[in-house]
C-alpha cells in the first residue's frame, strides 16, 4: 500500500494536468455523488463513525441536528428545555410520518433510546451518546422527558447523533435487516433503494420530507476511496460531486472551470501530542550523545514553548497544505462555542524559542523522535516532515517517523512515543468534547481523557471541566469552558498546528451548501442559480 | 490413485492451517482492531464493551482456537465491521472478480496469440520487432500507472468508456453478472484490459518462443515436403502444439490474477475480492483477511491439483506416485 500511496501522487499530478475534454450535462433531478471512506452499515446505531453518520442523515432523522457550522438546531424535536436539574423536556414536531407511512410518536423515541445499547457486536456503540439517560419518560405522543442521572447539559447535543427508529418497524430488526433494505426506513429527506456493501447506496427522495425537501429524485452515492480515482471520475463525467479533494490536485482544479471547488473551515485539529507520563527520560529522547537523559525535558514548560513557537504554521498551512488549514492556537476556530475569541495561532520565532532551550537547560537541544501516522489525515508524513525541519533548526534534532495509522496508533496508545501528530474531529462542535477526550487526566470511571495518549493531567484543568460538564446555563458553561481551554494552552498540553478545511468538487453547474462537520449529504447540494 | 489423493489433501490441511496461524499472529502485530473501528468519542467503558463483543479480550490462542473450532464447523467468523459471515462477503464479491480475472484471460489470449505467431512466424520483420518491444512495455509498466492513463484517455479526455465502477449486473444462479449487459461490458474493458496487459505480453513471448522452436521440427519439414499449404501447416500443425505450455500457464496466472488483482480492483473501484482484501487490511478486520486468504490457498491448492491430473492423463510418461 505504500508504493501505491506514493505513485499515487506522482500519478495524480499527470491526471490532473489534463483538461477536462467533454462533460456531458447531469440528467435532470438526478445526482451522482462519490465519497471517499467507506459506509460499513446502514444499520444507524452499529457503528458510530462518520460516514455512517452522514448517511443516516440522509435516510433518518434525530431529534436535533447541526447546521453547517455545527450549531444545534431543531430535528424531529421543535424546542427542548431542561425542566429540573435532571430532567429534559423535549416537544416533538407533529405530523411527521416514517417513509412507510407510520406516524412519529414519542413511543418511537422512547424505543430508539432502549435499542442503541442492545446493538450486538457493534464495533463502536452509539451507546456513548444514551449513557447520560437514565429513563425516558412519554408524558404524551408528542412530548419526552429524558432522565438523567446528573446534570448533563449536552444531551440535545448528543442526541444529534442518534436516529430515531419506529417501534412497530424496527422491534427486533437486525444490523443485517437494514443492510437488505428490509427496515431500512426513517423520516429522513431520502427513502431507501439499493445498497451494495463497498460500492453504493441508491436512494430517492422522500415527497412526504416534513422538511425542506431536496432538489433530488435521485441520488447515486458511490463509494470511492482510491483519491486519483475519485478525481478522475469528476472530470471524466462519471460522477457530480466529490469530496476529500486530495490537496496536490487543488491547484490544478480551481483553475479549471469545468469545476467548482467549495471550502469551510473544520472542525479536525490538527496538533502534536507530548509525553507528559515519563519523569524520568521520555522513550524516544536521548541527549546530544545519543545517551537517555535523566529527565524528560517536555516535562518543561519552557522546552514546550519553544517547540511550539518553532513552528511555522502559516508555512505549512500555505505550503504543505495548499492553503487548506488555518493555523491555530487552539481545539476550535474562535467563534465556536467554549473557544477564546482572540487566541490566535502562536507567533513563529526560532531565536525566543533558542533562548527557551538555553534558559531550561539544553542550549544545544536535544535528540527527539517525532511520530505519526502517513495514511490517516491531510498530508500527515508531510506535516511531521517540515515540523521535523523546523524543530532542529532550534536545535532539537528530530527524527521524523511516519507510519501507517494501524500500526502507529497502538503504540501512541501505548505510551511507546515522546512526541506524535494526531487529528481530532470535534463532532459536537463545543469545547467540552476536546478537553474532556484530549485533555482531562485519564480516568476510567469519569470516561475522561480517552484519547489524552501523552497522558497530560492538570487538576485544576480537570476540576473546571468537571463543573462546566454540569452547568446547564449556557453562558455560565461558556465561560468555564474558555478558563479550561486557556488553562491547557497556557501550559502547552498539546501543540496544535492547523485545524483542517474541508475540500468538495464539483460540476460548475452545482452549488454546496458545506458543512463545518465534514459531513457530505445529498441533501446540501443544489443546482447553481442561473443567472 | 487414491493414496495420493488423500495425500495431497492431508498436505493441504496443514497449509492452510499454517497460514491461518501467520494471519493471526500477523493481525495481532500490526495492531488493535478495536484502535481502529472505534468511534474516537467513545469513553473506556465503551472501548471495553467493544473489545469484549469482538472476542478480543481473550488471550491470542484461545481467539484462535475458538476460530478453529466454528472453521470446522464451515463457520469462518463475522466480520469486525460489516457484522455479516466472512465467507458471505467474500463470495458475494467474487462474480465481480471473476468476470475481471476473465476477462483479462480472454483478452490476453485475443491479442497475446496472433501477435505472438506473427513474431514466431516472421521473427526479422519491423512488426516483429515493434511487437517484442510493445511486450517489454507490458511486462515492465506498473499497472496502478497504467490504470490511470486508461481512465485518463478513454473516460476523461475521449470519453468513452465509463472511468470508474462496475456496471448493471443480471441475476444468474443467484450470483449477479455484470458481462452480460452492455454498459456492464463498457464498465469492464478498461479494468479487464489494465489487467490483461502483463498477460498479453506473456502469451506473447511464450507463442512467439513455441513457434520458433516448432518451426524447426521435422515433422513441420515433413508437412511442408508433402506440400500442405503454409496455412495449414501453421494453424494446424505448429499451433496446436504450442498450445499446450500456453494454456499450462495461463491457467495457472488464472489463479494469482483471481488472488491478486488488488491493484486493478482499487484504481478502477471494482467491488471484488481484491478491493475487499485492501480495506479489510486497512481497518484490521481480521475475520474477513484470515478468510480470504484460507479461501485463496485452498483455490491454488486445488489448481495446482488440477494441473498435475490433467498432466498425467495427458502425458502418460507423468505418474502420480509416491516418490
Amino acid at each position: 500500500m505504500l508504493q501505491i500511496s506514493t505513485m499515487r501522487a506522482a500519478a495524480m499530478a499527470a491526471v490532473s494536468a489534463f483538461a477536462l475534454a467533454t462533460a456531458v450535462p447531469a440528467k435532470a433531478q438526478s445526482l451522482t455523488m462519490a465519497v471517499g471512506a467507506q459506509v460499513t452499515s446502514l444499520d444507524p446505531h452499529y457503528h458510530a463513525l462518520s460516514p455512517n453518520y452522514a448517511v443516516a442523515t440522509m435516510i433518518f432523522d434525530a431529534l436535533t441536528s447541526f447546521d453547517s457550522e455545527a450549531r444545534l438546531e431543531p430535528g424531529l424535536a421543535e424546542s427542548w428545555k431542561p425542566v429540573g436539574e435532571t430532567v429534559w423536556e423535549f416537544k416533538l414536531r407533529a405530523g411527521v410520518k416514517f417513509h412507510n407511512g407510520n406516524p412519529f410518536t414519542a413511543e418511537d423515541v422512547a424505543f430508539t433510546i432502549a435499542r442503541v445499547p442492545a446493538v450486538v457486536n457493534s464495533p463502536s456503540s452509539y451507546a456513548i451518546y444514551t449513557r447520560a439517560i437514565e429513563r425516558v419518560e412519554v408524558v404524551d405522543p408528542l412530548t419526552v422527558r429524558f432522565h438523567t442521572r446528573a446534570p448533563y447539559p449536552l444531551l440535545p447535543t448528543d442526541l444529534a447523533q442518534v436516529a430515531i427508529l419506529d417501534r412497530e418497524t424496527h422491534e427486533g430488526a437486525s444490523t443485517d435487516d437494514f443492510n437488505s433494505g428490509k427496515v431500512a426506513i426513517g423520516t429522513g429527506p431520502f427513502r431507501y433503494q439499493s445498497f451494495r456493501s463497498g460500492d453504493r447506496l441508491e436512494l430517492v427522495r422522500n415527497d412526504a420530507y416534513w422538511g425542506d425537501k431536496p432538489h433530488w429524485q435521485q441520488v447515486h452515492y458511490r463509494i470511492l476511496p482510491n483519491d486519483a480515482t475519485r478525481t478522475a471520475a469528476l472530470l471524466a463525467g462519471d460522477v457530480d460531486f466529490i469530496d476529500q479533494v486530495p490537496t496536490s490536485d487543488l491547484t490544478s482544479l480551481r483553475r479549471s472551470d469545468r469545476v467548482r471547488i467549495a471550502e469551510k473551515d473544520g472542525l479536525r485539529i490538527i496538533f502534536l501530542a507530548l509525553d507528559h507520563q515519563h519523569p524520568q527520560g521520555s522513550p524516544l529522547i536521548t541527549g546530544n550523545d545519543g545517551k537517555p537523559l535523566a529527565r524528560n525535558p517536555l516535562h518543561d514548560l519552557r522546552v514546550r514553548r519553544a517547540l511550539s513557537i518553532a513552528i511555522d504554521r502559516p508555512a505549512i498551512a500555505s505550503r504543505v497544505m495548499e492553503g487548506t488549514a488555518q493555523p491555530s492556537g487552539q481545539f476550535l476556530p474562535p467563534t465556536s462555542f467554549g473557544a477564546i475569541p482572540d487566541l490566535g495561532a502562536p507567533r513563529t520565532d526560532a531565536d525566543a524559542a533558542k533562548k527557551l532551550l538555553a534558559e531550561a537547560g539544553y542550549p544545544d537541544g536535544f535528540r527527539i523522535t517525532l511520530n505519526g501516522p502517513n495514511d490517516r489525515y491531510m498530508n500527515d508524513a508531510r506535516i511531521i516532515q517540515a515540523v521535523g525541519q523546523m524543530w532542529t533548526r532550534i536545535g532539537v534534532r528530530t527524527n521524523v517517523d511516519a507510519q501507517p495509522w494501524t500500526t502507529f496508533i497502538g503504540r501512541a496508545g501505548k505510551q511507546e512515543l515522546s512526541a506524535f501528530l494526531v487529528g481530532w474531529g470535534i463532532s459536537s462542535g463545543e469545547a467540552s468534547n476536546p478537553l474532556r477526550s484530549l485533555i482531562a487526566s485519564y480516568d476510567r470511571d469519569k470516561g475522561f481523557g480517552t484519547s489524552n495518549r501523552g497522558r497530560y493531567s492538570n487538576p485544576a484543568i480537570d476540576a473546571k471541566l468537571e463543573l462546566a460538564l454540569r452547568e446547564l446555563d449556557d453562558a455560565k458553561r461558556e465561560a468555564l469552558l474558555r478558563e479550561a481551554t486557556k488553562m491547557a494552552m497556557d501550559d502547552i498540553a498539546i501543540i496544535p498546528i492547523h485545524i483542517q478545511k474541508n475540500v468538495w468538487a464539483m460540476r460548475p453547474t452545482l452549488v454546496h451548501d458545506s458543512r463545518a462537520d465534514e459531513l457530505t449529504r445529498a441533501q446540501d447540494v443544489r443546482p447553481a442559480p442561473t443567472r | 490413485m487414491s493414496v495420493y489423493l488423500l495425500r495431497r489433501l492431508f498436505q493441504s490441511l496443514l497449509v492452510m492451517l499454517a497460514m491461518s496461524v501467520i494471519v493471526f499472529v500477523g493481525v495481532y502485530a500490526i495492531g488493535d482492531p478495536v484502535e481502529i473501528l472505534i468511534s474516537p468519542d467513545a469513553d473506556q467503558i465503551e472501548r471495553e464493551r467493544a473489545i469484549k463483543a469482538l472476542g478480543l479480550d481473550l488471550p491470542l490462542w484461545m481467539q484462535y482456537l475458538s476460530f478453529l473450532g466454528n472453521a470446522l464447523r464451515g463457520d469462518l467468523g463475522r466480520s469486525f465491521v460489516f457484522n455479516e459471515p466472512a465467507l458471505q462477503l467474500i463470495l458475494q464479491r467474487m462474480p465481480a472478480t471473476l468476470e475481471l480475472a476473465f476477462g483479462a484471460m480472454f483478452i490476453a489470449l485475443l491479442i497475446g496469440l496472433p501477435l505472438g505467431l506473427y513474431a514466431g512466424l516472421k521473427p526479422n520483420s519491423m512488426g516483429s520487432k515493434v511487437i517484442m518491444t510493445g511486450s517489454i512495455l507490458g511486462f515492465s509498466l506498473p499497472t496502478f500507472w497504467v490504470g490511470l492513463m486508461l481512465i485518463m484517455v478513454f473516460a476523461v479526455q475521449l470519453g468513452w468508456l465509463p472511468s470508474t465502477g462496475r456496471g448493471p449486473t443480471v441475476d444468474v444462479f443467484g450470483l449477479r453478472w455484470s458481462f452480460l449487459t452492455w454498459d456492464g461490458l463498457r464498465h469492464l474493458a478498461m479494468p479487464a484490459l489494465n489487467l490483461a496487459l502483463f498477460k498479453i505480453s506473456l502469451v506473447i513471448r511464450l507463442t512467439r518462443a513455441g513457434v520458433r522452436e516448432t518451426m524447426l521440427m521435422d515433422y513441420v519439414k515433413f508437412a511442408r515436403a508433402k506440400g500442405l499449404s503454409p496455412a495449414r501447416v501453421t494453424y494446424v500443425h505448429v499451433f496446436k502444439n504450442i498450445l499446450i505450455p500456453v494454456v499450462t500457464v495461463v491457467g495457472l496466472e488464472l489463479g494469482s490474477t483471481i488472488a491478486f488483482s488488488v491493484v486493478t480492483e482499487s484504481v478502477f473501484a471494482w467491488p471484488g475480492m481484491g478491493k475487499l482484501i485492501i480495506d479489510s487490511i486497512n481497518v484490521l478486520d481480521r475475520p474477513v483477511i484470515v478468510a480470504y486468504l484460507m479461501i485463496i490457498v485452498l483455490m491454488f491448492i486445488t489448481i495446482n491439483l488440477l494441473v498435475d491430473l490433467a498432466y498425467s492423463a495427458l502425458d502418460p510418461r507423468v505418474r502420480l506416485e509416491n516418490k
